[in-house]
């Protein structure tokens, strides 16, 4: 897919996020529609995954660490093929195969269970360690957010990757500057991340638009020198829709009716029952 | 009979025994390989064994992600680290999805001695029982621990094995059956039940055979399997003796005490006591010192019977 084309597809899968939500009436827009871009980066243009065999053993493996943003990842894995499109109107609900976070035991294509914030890139950094004694080629791959950078598991894992020298294993960091809280800065700043994950021993690298699909790819493709990567990809909190960007409100609320259709009409998408 | 050994000497060399045989065995330490004894299996098989330093919660999601590779990884420190500090990611990254990592714990309870009450963990049996898929085995003394390590790999989920610091006397043989799912009875009696495990199965021989001298007939069971609980021994020796005491080397809420409360609720009408720490914490001593001053060693559990008989 051409990456006009992705830019099509992601104001579609922005639609079907806020539609999830708006359903579900509970989940986390803002986080979802910040990390967007980042995970299509992934799934469209960098991992080798099969949707028809979601448990492929040399696939490149994704743990959503930020475990609240997954009507994004729910959006993309429907739009790939692992479930019908149809499971995302059912999210969160009773018995539904697409939980309120991350669960590998509900959904095609999860590989762990994520959510607990930190525990998504400790274990993504373990099933990085295990693909080097395995002697497996496959590569790791992690979102984390900003709130949760604040967990001491974050360094843990960056402080046990570093020293594993896992360059199979990068860590993206959705940097949208907002918690739920409010400003990062407000509740506990983050400070220089790029120098902190310099300093933890990764090699890192910084995307000005994570929002921009291409932008998130070149990163991606850039060399791990021996040393697992970090990419700090700039976002915009609530992109794409007007109301909820840059506020930190919007991090756990779905919206109402007024708000789904305003959204819808923002988007240029056409509701489709 | 064996010679006296520590379970976790018995582990150490059990792992070396099972990784030559399993390559899927991974083992992951956090900078207490020296007394875990998992330093014998990083010896043998240094590509496969993970220090992942001070840092255990690391270690248990890192140990998950292990196993959703495909690996069965042994995760060991001491057990009031690998229980209560790590207790969140135990929960959500293992327990939750119910995959096979196996925590064996070593320096439970008072009988780490010296390093107080700090380091003594009385409540990692407590912790463990209350989540779902979880397995949880107390070994009686090195044999049956070395059994434990072999039935843990079998078992496809996750596995508690609290082991402890001291040597242990061997209370059972090399071919004394293991079914993790049913208790052993090591002594008959009809007069009064001790239900015990680990380190107090000893001083429950002792006090069984002293309570002999005096004419009462103490059945002794080794409940070395604290979950699943096998309730159909435990309410069916309840129900022959008529008065059952659960002794343990942990606090009398939430460990093998409080399962055979459980067990017996609705089913049996026998009397019954808990010997165990009396929800406090421990303090700096000898092991033996702090068995007898918190009343779990064979005077405790002989003067818990008798009251419990007079009552």
């Amino acid at each position: 897919m051409d990456m006009a084309m992705q830019q099509q597809k992601a104001v579609q899968l922005r639609a079907d996020i806020v539609k999830m939500l708006y359903l579900a009436k509970s989940g986390h827009p803002g986080g979802s529609l910040s990390s967007l871009e980042m995970m299509m980066a992934l799934y469209y243009n960098v991992m080798k995954v099969d949707p028809k065999n979601p448990k492929w053993e040399d696939r490149d493996r994704f743990v959503l660490s930020k475990g609240h943003a997954c009507p994004a990842l729910y959006a993309i894995l429907a739009d790939l093929g692992y479930f019908p499109r149809e499971d995302l109107w059912h999210l969160r609900q009773y018995g539904a195969q697409l939980q309120g976070h991350p669960d590998c035991k509900y959904t095609p294509g999860i590989d762990v269970n994520s959510g607990s914030l930190g525990q998504g890139i400790a274990i993504a950094g373990g099933m990085a360690l295990a693909a080097k004694y395995l002697k497996k080629d496959y590569q790791v791959y992690t979102i984390i957010g900003d709130g949760e950078s604040q967990e001491g598991l974050v360094w843990e894992a960056a402080m046990s990757a570093a020293h594993y020298k896992l360059d199979n294993f990068t860590v993206m960091l959705d940097h949208n500057h907002l918690q739920i809280d409010g400003d990062n800065d407000q509740v506990i700043s983050l400070g220089d991340v790029m120098k902190k994950w310099e300093a933890f021993g990764f090699t890192c690298y910084k995307v000005e638009d994570g929002n921009n699909i291409e932008a998130v790819v070149e990163a991606l493709r850039k060399p791990h020198n021996g040393k697992p990567k970090f990419i700090c990809c700039e976002t915009v909190k609530g992109h794409g829709v007007s109301y909820m960007e840059n506020q930190a409100g919007w991090h756990g609320k779905a919206p109402n009716e007024a708000e789904y259709l305003q959204a819808m009409k923002e988007l240029g998408v056409e509701i489709d029952g | 009979m064996a010679e006296k050994q520590a379970s976790r000497v018995a582990y150490g060399e059990e792992l070396v025994a099972q990784g030559r045989i399993n390559e899927k065995i991974v083992v992951c330490d956090a900078d207490l390989s020296q007394s875990t004894m998992t330093c014998k299996f990083a010896k043998e098989f240094p590509d496969r064994f993970f220090n992942f330093g001070i840092a255990e919660a690391n270690m248990v999601c890192a140990a998950a992600g292990m196993a959703h590779s495909g690996l069965i990884p042994f995760v060991s420190t001491f057990a009031i680290f690998g229980s209560a500090r790590a207790y969140e990611q135990i929960r959500n990254s293992v327990a939750y999805t119910g995959i096979p990592v196996k925590f064996v714990l070593t320096h439970a309870g008072l009988s780490v001695g010296e390093d107080g009450g700090s380091h003594q963990t009385i409540e990692d049996i407590a912790l463990f029982r209350t989540l779902p898929n979880m397995t949880i085995f107390v070994p009686a003394d090195a044999i049956e621990t070395k059994k434990m390590v072999r039935a843990a790999i079998d078992i496809d989920g996750p596995v508690y094995i609290r082991a402890s610091r001291p040597v242990m006397p061997c209370v059972t043989e090399e071919d004394t059956p293991f079914d993790p799912y049913k208790a052993a009875v090591l002594r008959e009696g009809s007069d009064i039940a001790i239900f015990t495990c680990g380190l107090i199965i000893d001083e429950s021989l002792k006090a069984a055979e002293r309570l002999a001298q005096e004419g009462i007939q103490a059945c002794v069971v080794n409940f070395h399997t604290i979950k699943p609980f096998d309730n159909e021994t435990a309410v069916e020796i309840a129900n022959k003796c008529g008065a059952v005491i659960t002794a343990e080397e942990h606090s009398i809420i939430g460990g093998l005490g409080s399962a055979t409360a459980e067990a017996l609720a609705g089913h049996s009408s026998a009397k019954f006591a808990r010997v165990g720490i009396q929800d406090k914490f421990g303090c700096s001593g000898t092991p033996a010192r702090l068995f007898h001053e918190y009343g779990i060693d064979a005077d405790g559990i002989v003067a818990a019977c008798k009251k419990l008989l007079a009552e």
